[in-house]
């Protein structure tokens, strides 16, 4: 049988839901992305950061304006992460090693003044008009990655990044000294300070760290949205929901909540009509779903606290 | 009454009263018709803030989702009255309750959890509650709705401007007449000990977590009320009214003012809208067009507040007594 | 014998491979002083964690005041009549000395859903407070707030609010922590006033204490209750010596079956 023939074998719906997976995955490792960065911050050095979505949303800024004048996206997308990442180290440098073991209300509400501040200078800079950018040249094709399922050549790009990424995160925390540090610190604070270890320092990496995932996440998500003011903001929330549902401080717990968010996310909005029609009136149906949708992950998180409070892999209490 | 009058304190908000009192004649008289709007957005905030106040600042709990109870009154109204259901004797308390009752359902939920889980929880069921409002497309989706306002019949007008005004005035005298029992009643004294200490309060017999959910129920129906004058002050209800930087725009005025103060919130209301309406032509004077983005400013000095004068407005006035 | 008024049986509790709770089984007679001894890291506290409630036992029953209360809440526990003190001194420090006690004696008041009258009027509320305040000494630092106090009239407070609900057993995690010879000796005396009234579970280090105050002991070393008995019998049992390493931590010479009606609350 011909690859083709092979293919034909196959019904057009599984094809589908394959393809809506493929999309879950690469959703879930965008999240995982934002979320890691965030959960780290919340773990070790117990800091609410409400502003983390704005270094999403200045990755995509920064990485528009580098692609601009390099004329490249590769180019201008690697040189947009070290700048996110300097970025990130000014920000934890001027506000957030003030509020290390400060009141949780004061992080909450110096990180909101944070947001808005991030919105109006992005406002200010480039323009309340949001900003494009194209999809890459050499990535806007199909791949098939199985027989018969072409599979946008961009959004398989972003699978093999994010993956490339959790390993390479992976492996940071098993098997490198940086690693320890962060594993001992998300489980006892106060151990890594007598360990001896220049903490100032090591917030500072692992700020500078998430923010460069953030920063990273922002700039791959934008050719397949676009490039907005207050884009991280309602994204952000999402991730927090992946960290409640992963445990705080986990990273294994914010990949694994991250995976199954995005396949529910995606295989929701594509199946939701069609589920809600076998007991519902189609007009019913079509105007429930896609508010249903939209909160599904929320009412799977509140499913999961009511099972385990400190979420799937977090600290028991 | 008097004795209050001795104190810097007592006496600025013994006039800021007096005059919101008789706003709506000042407002005519100087015919600054859209100042009484102000006004009205101002009392309603107010009242907002005191439920949030509640439970923030007697309470302790950072609870980032409190615009989603302004959401739930506002579109109880807008729904019923979508439906031919006009009559505020019926949609203000369906408002009432089912803010209560969603605080009920979050509050046993997420009371359970703490610090950083509890933030963000309450966050996630606001955007819940936003998103499903914006999900309705048979209700504006997201563009809101045009609704017509609550009738009271042969009773009061609500299309009315002095006579909306001065039922929120008078609403919000209530609200603050009950906290002013609530801070010391045998209620607010475990609501306020859970805050300094709640293992402690454990220890001491208290079943915490029931008093807590109490008082997030209590909360959430303030809020829904304020949810419900918001829809009736504009004629309009739409998700934006719950989103969550309104919830933060709430905590905001709360820290501001002054948090587990009785009129904290109240000043918090004031300096916050005087801040956004004053800051544009502040900036514009130092350079034509810098007001347009003011929040640059505001931003940063929110991170100020929050690292420096956590004490808010209210501990401008000096050290309270008892 | 008296039937017990707490008792655990058998109580197991494991954190990760660590097993804090080896099969615990001991008892509070009424009235009786029984002090809780061993070395640090003897898994005391994690013992009294589970008595107050705050930890789950993985297995094993605890029974106070004739109820199993195994698997309830602490805030009933204490409602039933066990109280405890915090061996770091933990009182509401925003609210005055009265206010603390007052909310201990709210809290066996019936319930609190009472929003409109004025609790700091409430005189079925701060007269016993006082009273409470009175009885350990603290009454002329009534109306200032507990940030304020000393450390030792922080634990005065914690002991004012822990006996505020008329409790049948109280729970003591090293209440001589911190104090000075003759805090102690004061304390030492409040609380032998208690023999016969109120029974009382007394974690402590201090050796002086233990041998001056207690009925009974109990050694625990590694979360296994070793010895349980008289102060006699604890001080002759060979396990007990070769648990305390030495004859520096051996326990002080006998002081003849303790002194009842000495030390009065008013020398506090």
């Amino acid at each position: 049988m011909t690859r083709a023939e092979r293919a034909s074998e196959r019904e057009p719906e599984v094809d589908y839901l394959l393809l809506q997976m493929l999309n879950g995955v690469q959703l879930g490792l965008l999240m995982f992305l934002l979320a890691a960065g965030l959960t780290l911050t919340f773990g070790i050095m117990d800091l609410v950061n409400l502003a983390h979505g704005s270094l999403y949303m200045m990755g995509a800024y920064i990485a528009w304006t580098l692609i601009g004048w390099t004329d490249s996206f590769v180019l201008g997308a690697l040189l947009a992460l070290p700048a996110t990442f300097l970025l990130g180290v000014v920000v934890e440098a001027a506000v957030m090693r003030r509020l290390y073991g400060r009141d949780h209300l004061d992080q909450v509400l110096a990180t909101f003044g944070l947001i808005l501040f991030f919105n109006e200078l992005v406002r200010a800079v480039w323009g309340p008009a949001g900003k494009s950018i194209a999809v890459p040249a050499f990535l806007a094709r199909t791949v098939e990655i199985l027989p018969g399922v072409p599979y946008p050549a961009y959004r398989f790009a972003i699978i093999v990044t994010g993956a490339a990424v959790a390993a390479l995160l992976a492996w940071l925390v098993a098997r490198t000294r940086l690693g320890m540090l962060i594993r001992a610190g998300a489980s006892n604070r106060r151990m890594i300070g007598a360990l001896g270890v220049n903490i100032e320092l090591l917030f500072s990496l692992v700020f500078g760290l998430g923010a460069v995932f953030a920063g990273l996440a922002g700039l791959m998500a934008a050719p397949l949205s676009s490039v907005k003011i207050g884009m991280g903001d309602d994204i952000l929330i999402v991730a927090f929901v992946i960290i409640v549902i992963g445990g705080i401080g986990s990273i294994k717990g914010a990949f694994v909540a991250a995976m199954v968010v995005g396949q529910i996310d995606i295989i929701g909005r594509a199946f939701l009509p069609d589920l809600l029609k076998t007991f519902l009136s189609n007009s019913a149906a079509s105007s429930a779903a896609p508010a249903i949708s939209q909160v599904l992950v929320y009412i799977v998180m509140a499913g999961v606290l009511v099972w385990r409070p400190t979420g799937l892999f977090g600290q028991r209490t | 009454m008097m004795a209050a009058l001795r104190t810097p304190r007592g006496l600025i908000t013994v006039l800021l009263l007096l005059i919101l009192a008789v706003l709506p004649l000042l407002t005519q008289a100087f015919d600054q018709r859209y100042l009484l709007s102000i006004g009205t957005r101002i009392v309603i905030w107010a009242i907002a803030a005191i439920s949030l106040n509640m439970i923030l600042g007697y309470g302790g709990m950072v609870s980032f989702g409190h615009a989603m109870f302004f959401g739930i009154g506002g579109y109880a109204v807008g729904i019923l009255a979508h439906h031919g259901i006009a009559s505020g004797w019926i949609q203000w308390p369906v408002g009432i309750v089912a803010a209560a009752l969603w605080a009920a359902v979050i509050g046993a939920l997420s009371l359970r959890t703490r610090g950083l889980y509890f933030i963000m929880i309450t966050l996630a069921f606001a955007q819940l509650v936003y998103y499903l409002g914006a999900g309705l497309e048979a209700y504006g989706g997201d563009d809101g709705l045009n609704i017509s306002r609550s009738r009271f019949a042969g009773l009061l007008d609500l299309r009315d401007k002095a006579s909306f005004y001065w039922l929120c005035f008078a609403l919000l005298c209530g609200i603050l007449w009950f906290c002013s029992r609530f801070a010391n009643s045998r209620f607010g004294l475990v609501i306020r000990g859970a805050k300094s200490n709640d293992l402690r309060m454990t220890a001491l017999g208290f079943p915490v977590f029931r008093y807590r959910l109490a008082a997030f129920v209590l909360s959430g129906a303030f809020g829904g009320l304020a949810g419900i004058l918001l829809a009736n002050e504009g004629a309009y209800i739409s998700p934006a009214m719950m989103s969550w930087v309104k919830s933060g725009d709430l905590i905001v005025i709360v820290v501001l003012g002054g948090m587990g103060t009785l009129f904290g919130p109240l000043y918090g209301a004031i300096a916050f809208f005087a801040l956004e309406e004053s800051m544009t032509p502040l900036l514009d004077l130092g350079r034509k067009g810098w007001g347009e983005y003011w929040q640059i400013v505001f931003g940063p000095m929110l991170v100020l507040v929050a690292l420096y004068a956590k004490g808010g407005i209210d501990s401008l006035f000096g050290r309270r007594h008892g | 014998m008296a039937e017990p008024l707490l008792s655990t049986d058998r109580l197991i509790k494991r954190f990760g491979g660590l097993l804090a709770t080896d099969s615990v089984s001991i008892d509070v007679r009424p009235g009786e002083i029984h002090a809780l001894i061993g070395p640090n890291g003897a898994g005391k506290t994690t013992l009294v964690g589970q008595l107050t409630g705050n930890l789950k036992p993985d297995s094993g029953t605890i029974h106070f005041a004739g109820r199993d209360v195994t698997r309830l809440p602490t805030h009933a526990r204490v409602r039933l009549g066990l109280a405890r003190s915090f061996q770091i001194t933990s009182v509401l420090r925003e609210f005055t000395a009265l206010d603390n006690v007052a909310l201990a004696v709210q809290a066996h008041a019936g319930h609190s859903f009472r929003f409109l009258a004025d609790a700091r009027r409430d005189e079925s509320l701060r007269r016993p407070a006082l009273q409470g305040l009175v009885e350990v000494g603290l009454a002329q630092r009534a109306d200032t707030l507990a940030s304020a106090l000393s450390h030792g009239e922080q634990r005065q407070l914690e002991i004012a609010m822990a006996l505020a609900g008329d409790p049948s057993l109280m729970l003591l995690d090293e209440p001589m922590a911190g104090m000075g010879a003759e805090e102690s000796q004061r304390l030492i005396g409040f609380l032998r006033g208690f023999k016969g009234k109120r029974a009382m579970l007394l974690i402590e280090h201090d050796m002086d204490a233990v041998f001056q105050l207690a009925d009974r002991i109990t050694v625990l070393v590694y979360g296994r209750a070793i010895a349980s008995g008289t102060p006699e019998e604890i001080r002759a049992n060979p396990d007990v010596r070769q648990a305390y390493l030495g004859e520096e931590d051996s326990p002080p010479p006998s002081y003849g079956g303790g002194r009842e009606g000495e030390g009065d609350a008013k020398d506090l």
